[in-house]
């Protein structure tokens, strides 16, 4: 059964995952996978779009937690933008918003890797 | 508890493979007794967590190992179980995550037993010999 998939755009310099489905212990593998070979392919500037994104367990906020430091340490950032309130409540039970930048939209997230 | 009816169970081995089925499983029941949208989420991450954590920690990823999941209520409670016969978990040894301290360390995971403690109005782990059972409440 296949309940998550991943689809990658680019915007200039700017790597876009378009992630849909259920994030968890099962999942979360392919996102590693898809955020591996950004980095190793030193794609650093990187969007994950959840706008079709219906659940996520912590298994799949522990590949966000794996990543950022070592994007950030390359000048690049991990943005999270379109979450449903439901998918958003998980990130803010755990602290994350302080800690990512969690964005409305591609727009704004597009926006802030510019003026950076 | 002599008052609870309705108690329904699903027995799977300890794989990821079956994470969407008892998350489904317990949604399921959860929304057959009326709950609401908000507290059927809940249910579903609570024993997600619980499940991923019996698979990677009392079971090591032996994916063999079987796992009961039990779901019921009375008139106040909903509440669910799950039910192994790994290694055991010691609720007085857990500490709360430092997520900040956990991104620099570059480490994942011990976020499940904050959140099913945020989660649930009740949490009680109990062992007897080689069953452990991590019992979750819901307050009605």
């Amino acid at each position: 059964m296949k309940n998550f998939s991943i689809a990658l755009r680019h915007n200039e310099s700017v790597s876009i995952l378009d992630i849909s489905g259920e994030l968890d212990a099962h999942t979360a593998s392919q996102l590693e996978n898809s955020l591996k070979s950004l980095i190793d392919d030193e794609n650093y500037h990187i969007i994950v779009n959840c706008s079709d994104l219906d659940y996520i367990a912590s298994a799949g906020l522990g590949v966000f937690m794996a990543y950022i430091e070592d994007v950030r340490a390359l000048g690049g950032d991990i943005k999270l933008t379109n979450m449903n309130d439901r998918v958003y409540n998980v990130f803010d039970l755990l602290g994350f918003p302080t800690l990512y930048d969690i964005l409305n939209d591609e727009r704004e997230a597009l926006q802030s890797f510019s003026t950076n | 508890m002599a008052n609870t009816k309705n108690i329904h169970k699903l027995r799977v081995d300890a794989s990821t493979e079956h994470l969407a089925q008892v998350r489904d499983f317990v949604a399921a029941h959860a929304s057959e007794m009326g709950l609401s949208g908000k507290d059927i989420s809940d249910i579903r991450l609570a024993v997600d967590e619980a499940y991923t954590n019996i698979i990677k920690h009392a079971y090591r990823n032996q994916s063999s190992n079987p796992v009961e999941i039990e779901i019921g209520h009375n008139s106040t409670e909903l509440w669910i179980s799950l039910i192994d016969q790994g290694d055991s978990f010691n609720p007085s040894e857990y500490k709360e995550p430092d997520i900040l301290q956990r991104i620099k360390d570059k480490k994942r995971g011990g976020m499940g037993v904050y959140l099913i403690r945020k989660l649930m109005d009740n949490v009680q782990y109990n062992t007897k010999g080689k069953t452990n059972e991590i019992r979750m409440v819901k307050n009605l």
